[in-house]
């Protein structure tokens, strides 16, 4: 026991130099460069290999590691399992796609709107179902992803059950349709780099330590100050805001979207996987845990026997992950290998 | 007066478990909270510290009245806590645990100057050596400091200790009540519930005897160990009785 004498505890804060600051910040951004290194990898694939069907399966990778990034800020620092998460993809893409072929707006404006509506939604839902803990919160996010979908199924001025499609006029305004998938390609990865950036971000900030406080113990937490109604809801509203802004584009590149595709609770239960597979409440986590996912799920699709029961093959998956490795890929590693935890942050 | 409660009461349903408890806390002064298992100490601790409402009565912290105010207000307001069964981030290290402390707390520090505190304050409880442990992996006595060390980066006026001695060995014990008296001396005022007499007898300013839920003593230690409704209180617990009642013989002889 050292003399607590010389060392004032309650004393004022000390200050600290720039220079250390600088150094204590310089080391901070190593954790974000395999993230970075990976999406530029991503981006850049299609060009080397030259091939459309390249940019495809990448477009579809990257997205779902975006959409899991900004779920991982829920589900892996907050602690909260939001089981329909997909609401936010669906509602975002529903109303830039109202925007773009009703009202006639063009993409950037509309996937603004879709990010703000999602964000919007996120605050509100926030608000009454956050303060509901584990099971109950999980079951309310399907809830609402039902609700929302009959709504949408019964809304007319956004089509009802059969949708909307966009006049393929539209396209000419991007250079083409040609020209136009190509360009969504570039938009998702400049989102993804984002996403990858406030995800990264957050990890690291005093918010983002309230918000690991809150999924360790959410009781502690407030004890020691967190103030946790108001965490969570900006957590939710973050995660939200990305797939609003995601929803639109993929539904401008469809042409067409549907109260049922918008929706599909699959594809959320999809994104769980994704994080859970990588490793929950890491920034790495939830882009190798979309890369292999999805790298798994091209290989499903091809081969006959399992084409049909990929979703049970996800399940399984689900349910192998968090009985034997619940940290994902990332968190084993983190915990195998020490000396890599700057790394794989 | 730092702290004043004014007839809180707790119900849990049918159950009393707080029933009229008013006492004034002076600054500066280490409180020592004593009664038999189930008294409502800790009951009481979650009235001050904001996690339970009390179903009647008053709670003034520093002149203002926090009744019903959330536990994170009580902590801005400058208000830590330990909990008597510990609960650590687990999956966060020692060392960000703290950083929790300091960061939501009183001062809400941001990340490098709260850093630096908890450096500092896991120093002083001498965890030092475990920082960048996850605290999940700390045994209990670890833990225990833990809760300390948490509580102190907060910088509170005013820090509720509940039964940090429980558990530890005697030397562990004399480390800890040292620490007690030290933070006190840095100018913190202390409540600290305990079941060990001595430890607590020879710290606090002042005692107040819960049983029941109903205060039955309150005073210095002296007056409070020979308080006959005390000793009758402790009966029920045959081996604490039987040590309030030697000490209260040898505070008769030295009289
Ligand atoms: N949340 C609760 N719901 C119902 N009853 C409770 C609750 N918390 C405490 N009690 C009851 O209130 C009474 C006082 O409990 P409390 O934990 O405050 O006692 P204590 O003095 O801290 O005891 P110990 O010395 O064993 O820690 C007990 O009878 C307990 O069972
Ligand atoms: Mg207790």
């Amino acid at each position: 026991m050292n003399s607590p004498q010389d060392s004032s505890v309650v004393g004022s804060a000390p200050k600290v130099s720039w220079r250390e600051a600088l150094s204590q910040n310089a080391g901070a951004y190593v954790g974000l460069i395999l993230p970075l290194i990976i999406i530029a990898l991503l981006t850049i694939w299609p060009t080397v290999t030259g091939k459309d069907i390249t940019r495809e399966s990448i477009f579809t990778i990257m997205l779902s590691i975006a959409l899991a990034s900004s779920l991982n800020i829920l589900l892996g620092y907050t602690g909260y399992v939001s089981f329909g998460h997909v609401v936010f993809f669906g509602l975002g893409g529903y109303v830039g796609f109202y925007l773009m072929a009703v009202q006639g707006w063009s993409l950037w404006p509309a996937m603004a709107m879709g990010g703000l509506a999602a964000g919007l939604l996120a605050f509100l839902l926030g608000k009454a179902i956050l303060r509901l803990r584990g099971g109950y919160f999980a079951l309310a996010t399907i809830g609402v992803n039902e609700a929302m979908r009959a709504f949408i199924n019964n809304f007319e001025p956004f089509g009802g059950p059969v949708g909307m499609t966009l006049n393929f006029q539209v396209y000419r305004d991007y250079g083409g349709a040609a020209q136009a998938l190509r360009m969504t390609f570039y938009i998702l990865a400049a989102i993804t780099f984002i996403v990858i950036l406030v995800s990264y971000f957050v990890r690291m900030s005093k918010f983002g330590l309230g918000l690991l406080a809150i999924r360790e113990d959410e009781d502690a937490a407030e004890v020691m100050g967190v103030v946790a109604p108001s965490a969570k809801t900006w957590a939710y509203v973050l995660s939200a805001i990305f797939p609003g802004i995601l929803g639109v584009l993929f539904f401008f590149k469809n042409g067409s979207i549907e109260p049922v595709p918008a929706f599909r609770l699959n594809f959320s239960i999809e994104m769980i996987v994704m994080v859970m597979l990588g490793g929950q409440g890491t920034v790495l986590g939830p882009i190798l845990g979309g890369i292999g996912y999805q790298s798994l799920r091209g290989y499903l699709l091809t081969s006959p026997l399992f084409k049909n029961i990929q979703l049970a093959v996800a399940g399984v998956l689900l349910l192998v992950i968090v009985l034997f490795v619940p940290a994902g890929v990332v968190g084993w590693l983190r915990n195998r290998f020490p000396v890599l935890r700057r790394i794989l942050q | 007066m730092i702290l004043q409660l004014e007839g809180v009461s707790k119900n849990f349903g049918g159950l009393r478990a707080l029933s009229d408890v008013t006492f004034d806390l002076p600054e500066g002064q280490i409180l020592g909270l004593i009664g038999p298992n189930g008294a409502g100490k800790t009951t009481l601790f979650n009235c001050i510290s904001g996690v339970y409402t009390p179903t009647e009565g008053r709670v003034i912290f520093r002149g203002q009245e926090v009744t019903g105010h959330k536990p994170y207000d009580m902590a801005k307001a400058g208000m830590a806590r330990t909990h008597q069964i510990v609960r650590p981030l687990n999956e966060l290290t020692v060392r960000e645990n703290v950083i929790v402390g300091s960061c939501f707390g009183r001062e809400g520090n941001g990340l490098t100057a709260a850093g630096r505190i908890a450096d500092e304050v896991l120093k002083f409880v001498g965890l030092d050596g475990r920082r960048d442990q996850l605290a999940g992996s700390l045994n209990v006595g670890q833990k225990k400091r833990l809760e300390m060390a948490r509580a102190l980066a907060a910088r509170p006026y005013l820090l509720l200790l509940d039964e940090v001695l429980a558990g530890l060995n005697p030397s562990e014990i004399g480390h800890m009540v040292e620490i007690v008296r030290n933070i006190r001396d840095q100018g913190v005022t202390i409540i600290m519930i305990e079941h060990v007499m001595k430890a607590v007898m020879s710290v606090s300013d002042r005692l107040v005897v819960l049983d029941y839920g109903r205060q039955i003593a309150e005073g210095t230690p002296q007056v409070v160990a020979n308080d006959p409704q005390v000793i009758e209180a402790y009966l029920g617990d045959p081996d604490l009785a039987l040590r309030l009642m030697r000490d209260q013989a040898r505070s008769q002889e030295s009289t």
